[in-house]
């Protein structure tokens, strides 16, 4: 019965991976480019969110919705004042310039906040669950967490898929100029799925702040696990991310039932193992070119 | 009044001017061929055209509107459209997906799915195909349709037979007969002299940036087009035949 327990702890910690990993694969998908400051943006969301309910007294939950926003035009921000001009320079300068970006967000953050640890409070939805059995039990904060990661992942994939708009984005991110020659605003392209990426950074960071103590430097460690995340899911495609999310979760927990120090690396295991024997992804698909 | 006006443009290639100095207008209506040699700056004068390239100098106007610092998206909107050279077709995106992407302007007009296919017999059948793994004479067909879906003006088709089996030109250009009797306002690249002649009514020369030949196609002969395409009006340069063959087309 552990092991299922810990199967399921896994899924729910995917969930949380899988919201981290969704605004780095759409970034890569739309932009081509990886966002180095991601997981330190997805910190900047959760202290905005706590920083937030705190003042002004509300619950995370309701602040998060006020912290999406804002965090769409600070992805607004970052693609009109740093990616366009690094994306139109080529080859490394964007992932060069959201690194450094990274570094500040992080120095900024310790600057302000200490490098303590803090959580947001959700009070008894923290540790309330439901049990079944006596080794198993289903936390209903990381149902919500995966029920939000599926809704936003499979949302976002059906929008890309089977809407005007969705192909106008997949019309950008294949070629740009011609795009552009199309009628579609390649810019504004951009922008949006620059202020997707960095809301649902947010997102993730406001629901890993609701599940574990966070602090100013976990942002890479994070970055890292959201790469994995898409790596194993498969470039390109949001529901590989969302697999991708729940593989990695369970591969960490699992390894932790084995032995807790295996937690980490039994999750780095499963990514090399995926690059090795199918370097796609699970769920990708060779690009092709005309 | 003319529909397409360009004055003294001039567009570069970082410090190659590859368009000089270039001045001409478009009639409502008119078909004007634009032929010379590889490298002579046609596509790069239809890229400006439709503001893929921003030139360094000159004006662009579009029914009197002056479109020069317009991004090409907006340029669409007003009614410009390319079918640009090597088609850059969306390759993972279905034909559907192709042609549709083209119909967010909403402008009005005749032009829609069915009348695409209506018109390209040869894309029936293949819409829910991907657009990549089509033959170069249907991603063709596609590429004209999806400038045609936006419902342009004017529109630009930049060596629509480049790389075309004879016949597949020929079935390209007979659907094309239906569109430029449709009253459109057409600025057309062609390789290929008789053809470029027997459509347009009017024909452009380029050589090295420059316009060196603007005359009416009912009233030039073969023999007149291709001295200025190859410059041998001018000072005669022995190799210049060949050094204007030479090949830079993009993959
Ligand atoms: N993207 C580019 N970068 C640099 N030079 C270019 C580019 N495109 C075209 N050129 C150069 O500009 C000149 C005109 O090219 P182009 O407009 O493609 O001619 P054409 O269409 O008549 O063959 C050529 O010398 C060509 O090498
Ligand atoms: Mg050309």
């Amino acid at each position: 019965m552990n092991w299922i327990n810990a199967i399921v702890q896994g899924v729910m910690l995917g969930g949380v991976y899988a919201l981290f990993a969704c605004g780095l694969s759409l970034m890569f998908g739309v932009m081509r480019t990886v966002n180095l400051s991601h997981g330190d943006l997805a910190v900047l969301g959760a202290f905005l969110v706590a920083v937030l309910a705190a003042a002004v007294g509300i619950s995370p939950f309701f602040a998060v919705l006020l912290v999406l926003p804002v965090m769409g035009l600070v992805g607004v921000a970052l693609q009109r004042g740093i990616l366009s001009k690094a994306l139109r320079t080529g080859g490394m300068s964007s992932m060069l310039a959201t690194f450094g970006l990274a570094i500040v967000l992080q120095n900024v953050l310790l600057e302000i906040f200490s490098a303590d640890s803090r959580s947001l409070e959700v009070g008894s939805l923290s540790t309330a669950g439901l049990q079944l059995g006596s080794s198993v039990s289903i936390p209903y904060l990381g149902v919500l967490t995966v029920v939000v990661a599926v809704a936003l992942l499979g949302g976002l994939q059906l929008l890309l898929a089977r809407t005007g708009i969705g192909r106008a984005i997949r019309a950008t991110a294949a070629d740009a100029d011609t795009a552009e020659l199309v009628g579609i605003d390649s810019r504004r392209v951009y922008a949006w799925a620059a202020a997707i990426a960095v809301a649902t950074a947010g997102l993730a960071g406001a629901f890993f702040a609701m599940r574990s103590s966070f602090s100013p430097s976990m942002g890479p460690t994070q970055l890292l696990f959201a790469f994995e995340v898409v790596v194993i899911g498969g470039l390109g495609s949001l529901w590989g991310t969302l697999v991708g999310g729940m593989v990695l979760g369970v591969a960490q927990t699992v390894g932790a039932q084995v032995d807790p120090r295996f937690s980490i690396v039994a999750g780095h295991a499963v990514f090399l193992a995926v690059l090795a024997f199918r370097p796609q992804g699970l769920l990708g698909m060779r690009r092709s070119r005309t | 009044m003319s529909l397409l006006t360009v004055e003294n443009l001039e567009v570069r290639h970082g410090l190659l001017r590859a368009v000089r100095d270039v001045s001409f207008a478009v009639d409502e209506g008119e078909v004007v061929a634009v032929v010379g040699a590889n490298g002579a700056g046609k596509s790069t004068l239809m890229r400006a055209v439709a503001g893929a390239h921003q030139p360094a100098e000159g004006r662009i106007g579009l029914d009197g509107v002056d479109v020069t610092a317009q991004r090409a998206h907006d340029r669409v909107a007003a009614g410009i459209a390319l079918v640009p050279e090597g088609r850059r077709l969306f390759a993972d995106l279905t034909v559907e997906e192709n042609l549709l992407v083209a119909s967010r302007v909403r402008r009005p007009g005749p032009w829609d799915l069915a009348a695409v296919v209506a018109a390209f017999p040869l894309l029936d059948g293949l819409l829910k195909r991907r657009a990549g793994n089509l033959s170069g004479g249907e991603q063709q067909a596609v590429a004209i349709g999806r400038a045609l879906m936006t419902n342009p003006r004017l529109l630009l088709l930049d060596e629509v037979s480049l790389g075309l089996a004879p016949v597949m030109v020929d079935t390209l250009y007979d659907s094309l007969g239906t569109i430029l009797s449709g009253g459109t306002t057409v600025l057309l690249v062609e390789q290929d002299l008789g053809r470029a002649l027997g459509v347009a009514r009017r024909v452009l020369c380029m050589l090295e940036g420059r316009v060196v030949l603007d005359e009416p196609a009912g009233e030039v002969t073969r023999e007149q087009v291709v001295e200025a395409y190859f410059g041998l009006s001018r000072a005669a340069v022995p190799d210049r035949a060949t050094a204007a063959t030479v090949q830079e087309e993009p993959a």
